[in-house]
C-alpha cells in the first residue's frame, strides 16, 4: 500500500512543472503593453477641441455616424512616422480615419501632414493631453475603432500595419456588415 | 588660463541656480498636508501604464506627469481617494491599480500564494504523517 502511494507522489513535481511551464510558455508570447482596454463597449468620452485644419471647435459628435478609426499619433512619436503610409493606404481604401494630434504643438503637425500626406478626414489638437486621458492612451500611436453610436469597440496599442488591421479591426467590420471589412 | 576661472565659476553659479528651478517643475501646491500625504500615498499606489513596473511617482513618462497632475488636481478638488482610484481604473483597468479589487480576473493574483502556501502545508503534513506511520510499522515489524 505504501508503495502505491509513492508511485503516485513521483509525478507530481512532474505536473507541477509541466503545469507551471505551461503557464510561463502562455505568458511569453505576450506583449505586456498590451492592456485591455477599459473602455470597449463604452462611448468615446465627451469632449471639446479645436480642429487642427479648420480651427473650429470638434466634439464627441464628430466620432459618430459612421464606423471610423482615432488614430492618436504626433509629431514626436517615431513608430507614427512609420505606420503614416499604411494610414495613407488606408485612407485610399475609404476607411475614414479622425487623427489625434496628442501632446504636439500645431505647426509640427501641420508640416508633418503637408510632408507626408494627410490620410486624416478631420484631425482633433489635444495639446495638453487631456482627452487622451479621458481615453486611456498611454503613449503613440494607438489606433481605436469606432462604431456609428460614437462607441469604442476595440483599441490598437502600437503601429497600424497590415496584420492588425487583418487580424483585428477587418473581421470586426466584417462581422457587422460593413464592406470595409472586406469579403471573408 | 587664469581667465578661464571666472568663467568655470559663472558656469558653476549659473548651474546652481539652475537646479532648484528644475525640481520646481514637478512640485504640487496643496491646501494642507493631510492631502499632500494623500497625494504621494496615491501616487506611489497607481502604477504607470507606459512604463509597467513603476508607480507614477516613480516614473519620468510623460503619461506618468498627467497622471499625477490629475490626481493632483481630483485631491484639490476635494475628491476621494477611491474616487481618483476608479478615474484611473476606468481608463486604464484594473492594472493600474498596485492595490487591484478582488473580483474573478484578479483572484488568482490575490489566492494564488495562499493556495500554494496551503498546498505546501498539505504536502508537508502529509509527508510527515506517512513517515510517522511508517516507523510505527517499523517498531511493530521488531520482534
Amino acid at each position: 500500500m505504501s508503495n502505491k502511494n509513492t508511485g503516485l507522489w513521483v509525478f507530481v513535481p512532474l505536473v507541477g512543472f509541466v503545469a507551471l511551464a505551461i503557464l510561463l510558455a502562455s505568458g511569453l508570447g505576450r506583449n505586456p503593453e498590451e492592456l485591455p482596454s477599459a473602455l470597449a463597449g463604452k462611448p468615446v468620452p465627451a469632449f471639446s477641441k479645436p480642429s487642427l485644419i479648420s480651427g473650429e471647435t470638434l466634439t464627441e459628435e464628430r466620432l459618430t455616424g459612421q464606423w471610423q478609426l482615432l488614430n492618436v499619433w504626433g509629431t514626436w512619436c517615431p513608430t507614427c512616422y512609420v505606420e503614416h503610409p499604411y494610414l495613407l493606404e488606408l485612407a485610399q481604401r475609404g476607411v475614414p480615419i479622425v487623427g489625434m494630434d496628442y501632446k504636439d504643438e500645431d505647426d509640427k503637425a501641420r508640416d508633418y501632414l503637408a510632408r507626408y500626406g494627410n490620410p486624416f478626414t478631420e484631425v482633433i489638437v489635444d495639446a495638453d493631453g487631456q482627452l487622451g486621458l479621458d481615453l486611456g492612451v498611454y503613449g503613440a500611436p494607438e489606433t481605436f475603432l469606432i462604431n456609428p453610436r460614437g462607441e469604442i469597440v476595440l483599441r490598437h496599442v502600437g503601429e497600424m500595419n497590415p496584420r492588425a488591421w487583418d487580424e483585428k479591426f477587418a473581421p470586426v467590420l466584417h462581422q457587422a456588415g460593413n464592406p470595409l471589412g472586406g469579403p471573408r | 588660463m587664469i581667465r578661464v576661472f571666472p568663467a568655470l565659476s559663472l558656469v558653476l553659479c549659473a548651474l546652481l541656480l539652475a537646479s532648484p528651478l528644475r525640481a520646481a517643475i514637478d512640485l504640487y501646491q496643496f491646501d494642507n498636508t493631510e492631502q499632500q500625504d494623500r497625494f504621494h500615498r496615491l501616487t506611489e499606489e497607481l502604477r504607470c501604464p507606459k512604463c509597467q513596473n513603476q508607480s507614477i511617482a516613480d516614473s519620468d513618462a510623460e503619461i506618468a506627469r498627467d497622471m499625477r497632475e490629475r490626481t493632483a488636481r481630483m485631491i484639490r478638488e476635494g475628491r476621494s481617494d477611491q474616487e481618483v482610484v476608479n478615474f484611473f481604473v476606468d481608463r486604464y483597468g484594473d492594472f493600474v491599480s498596485y492595490r487591484p479589487p478582488v473580483n474573478e480576473r484578479t483572484v488568482i493574483l490575490w489566492m494564488g500564494p495562499l493556495g500554494l502556501l496551503l498546498l505546501g502545508v498539505l504536502a508537508i503534513v502529509l509527508l510527515v504523517r506517512r513517515a510517522s506511520r511508517r516507523a510505527e510499522l517499523e517498531e511493530d515489524d521488531q520482534p
